[in-house]
């Protein structure tokens, strides 16, 4: 993969074809990104949880599609499969640890949903062992790209998690339950007056959100190991996102996944991948500075 | 407070300090070494307390001041010679100081969970930074070196045992302590609380509230970078994996397990959870061995930790100082 080239080695190759790779390295991850975000912001933007644990289901998902996979052989039933044993286990722990703290300061949210990671982490680490599992991909075709062999499945998860997302705004908008999830988002109070079962919508959006953070850590399974920690990278790298998008703000959110993958993936034309985080850090630092509510979103009067 | 509660307070002070003074004797070496890292844990939640209890304000992002600290004191160390535990402090406090100054200025435009978000993201900025500075920093790996010895040049010097790093550090804590109490007492102290209790009021009076906010962002970083070179200088290391925003959640969980707004109360939520952690790590082997269920020994004791704590958020909000004050009260 060109992420990984060296400082030296990047004058070998035309600088253009150089940008055009880490454009489309920039929108594929900028698609799962934005998938994992989306959830986040979704959750956030209804009920106002900052879930901590986000990452954890990321991984979780990863985890129950390799056990999946190794038994069924197949890679779509892997990825429902995950889907919904993580969004069942969302709704679990979202009326275990989440409801009885309806009504109080969000910031507890933080700090359950930090217990809730530290838990489900730690139960990773003990069921699957600290070595790195591998998800093969469901097909393994190239095209050629310059001098790279590009596999066809990374744009594949780009189109899924468009779909994912694409079906999530299509249930948002039509669906009954999608019409109380956003009359919630408005005015929690009235939508309960107006009959809407609020508590059991939260942990319905909860479970949608868990799900999507599954299917996410599916989707990129074969592109990396899946291991019990790599749900942080995703956690912290999805804040960034909801922050600079506008905290509860869909499209912005999506509009922010992949202008930071993309910023990201040029930035990594020159410094190593690990380093290229800091480019979103000072996307965030400057957003926070100059628009608080978020980059993607109308000024506020 | 009244005279008669004031001479509680001090009589109660008094008869805990004393008997965390002769503690040690008591104590073998693996436990000593023990209370010291509660009282180091306890100074790195009590100065997050200033901004959690007092202000209003949840850092995630306490990791930062703390690893600064540490590294900071680890330059002191590497490139003096001898190695002088002053300089460690002072070059630790400078570098606390500095991105303390650093974040405060940018995050304290935010409030709520905006605020704890921005915290946590810049404590991973310098994660990541100390992570792949390699040159510097030593990278993955941290940096070693030795323990200086508590000297005045000229005067004395003799090497630290772990009783005397210790009471050293038990006297650092304890200054630490009175400042930070008397901090939180004073008129500067009061404007704080008031932005906790109503921010916008505190502003129309006329406080420049993003100042006092500055301020209050830079004692407390000031306070964890201490805490950052006690635990260099007790353990003869920096390493990145201080830096990381676990490390700033865990000082938040000691902060509720303890109770908020207490000072006293983080360093009861440290010595809480280290204990629980640690009797935890040992109670599933003992368990095992007891039923002759091998499985069982490798039970991820961080689990039942992780629980407990969640279950401390939901019904116990006010911590353990809290709890106990208030079963006191009835």
């Amino acid at each position: 993969m060109p992420t990984t080239r060296s400082f030296t080695s990047i004058w070998e190759y035309d600088l253009l074809e150089q940008i055009l790779i880490q454009t489309i390295n920039g929108i594929v991850v900028g698609m799962i990104l934005a998938l994992v975000a989306s959830g986040l912001t979704l959750i956030f933007g209804i009920m106002d949880v900052v879930n901590f644990a986000h990452g954890e289901l990321f991984m979780l998902g990863a985890y129950v599609g390799v056990v999946t996979l190794a038994a069924t052989g197949n890679f779509w039933l892997a990825l429902i499969v995950a889907t919904l044993v993580v969004a069942a286990l969302g709704a679990a722990i979202h009326v275990t640890t989440l409801r009885p703290l309806l009504g109080r300061d969000p910031l507890n949210t933080i700090l359950v949903t930090f217990g809730v990671s530290l838990v489900l982490q730690n139960y990773a680490l003990w069921q699957f062992g600290p070595v790195a599992r591998k998800i093969n991909e469901p097909f393994v075709g190239h095209f050629n790209l310059f001098y790279l062999e590009y596999p066809w499945y990374r744009l594949m998860i780009a189109l899924l998690s468009a779909a994912i997302i694409g079906a999530l705004w299509l249930f948002l908008k039509y669906s009954t339950y999608g019409v109380w999830i956003r009359a919630t988002t408005q005015d929690r109070v009235m939508a309960q007056a107006m009959g809407i079962p609020v508590p059991r919508l939260l942990t319905l959006v909860f479970a949608i959100g868990s799900g999507m953070a599954a299917a996410s850590g599916v989707l990129f399974g074969p592109l990396v190991g899946v291991n019990h920690a790599m749900g942080l990278d995703w956690v912290l790298k999805a804040f960034i996102v909801v922050v600079v998008g506008g905290m509860g703000n869909l499209v912005g959110s999506i509009a922010a996944a992949i202008f930071i993958s993309l910023t990201e993936s040029y930035a990594s034309l020159w410094v190593s991948p690990s380093q290229a985080i800091i480019v979103s850090f000072v996307v965030l630092i400057l957003t926070l500075l100059l628009r608080p509510t978020g980059l993607f979103v109308p000024t506020p009067k | 407070m009244t005279p008669r509660r004031t001479r509680i307070y001090w009589t109660a002070f008094a008869v805990i300090l004393a008997l965390l003074i002769v503690a040690p004797f008591g104590l073998p070496e693996f436990w000593r070494r023990f209370l010291t890292e509660i009282l180091i844990w306890g100074l790195l939640a009590m100065s997050s307390d200033i901004l959690i209890g007092y202000t209003g304000m949840v850092s995630f992002g306490h990791s930062a001041f703390f690893g600064l600290g540490m590294y900071g004191a680890a330059a002191a160390l590497l490139t003096s010679r001898p190695p002088s535990l002053w300089l460690a402090l002072l070059y630790g406090l400078i570098a606390a100081a500095a991105v303390a100054a650093f974040v405060a200025y940018f995050s304290t435009r935010l409030r709520d969970i905006y605020f704890a978000i921005t915290t946590l993201i810049f404590s991973q900025i310098f994660y990541v930074i100390i992570f792949t500075w390699t040159d510097v920093t030593g990278g993955e790996n941290g940096l070693a070196f030795s323990r200086p010895a508590l000297a005045i040049p000229g005067l004395f010097s003799f090497p630290f045992t772990t009783l005397t790093l210790y009471w050293f550090v038990l006297a650092v804590v304890t200054a630490s302590y009175l400042l930070l109490r008397r901090i939180t007492r004073s008129p500067f102290g009061m404007v704080l609380q008031s932005i906790r209790e109503n921010e916008a009021r505190t502003r129309a009076i006329g406080y420049p509230v993003e100042r006092y906010k500055i301020v209050a962002v830079m004692f407390s970083g000031l306070f964890a970078g201490l805490a950052g070179v006690l635990y260099a200088v007790q353990n003869r290391f920096a390493a990145p994996d201080f830096v990381f925003f676990v490390v700033s959640g865990e000082t938040v969980i000691y902060n509720i397990m303890g109770g908020i707004g207490t000072l006293v109360g983080p360093i009861v939520g440290a010595a809480a959870f280290l204990l629980l952690r640690e009797g935890l790590s040992r109670l599933f082997p003992y368990l095992a061995s007891v039923v002759a269920l091998p499985g069982l020994a490798e039970f991820p004791y961080l689990i039942p930790l992780g629980v407990i704590f969640i279950a401390m958020v939901i019904f116990m909000p006010q911590g353990l100082l809290g709890f106990a004050r208030r079963r006191l009260n009835e």
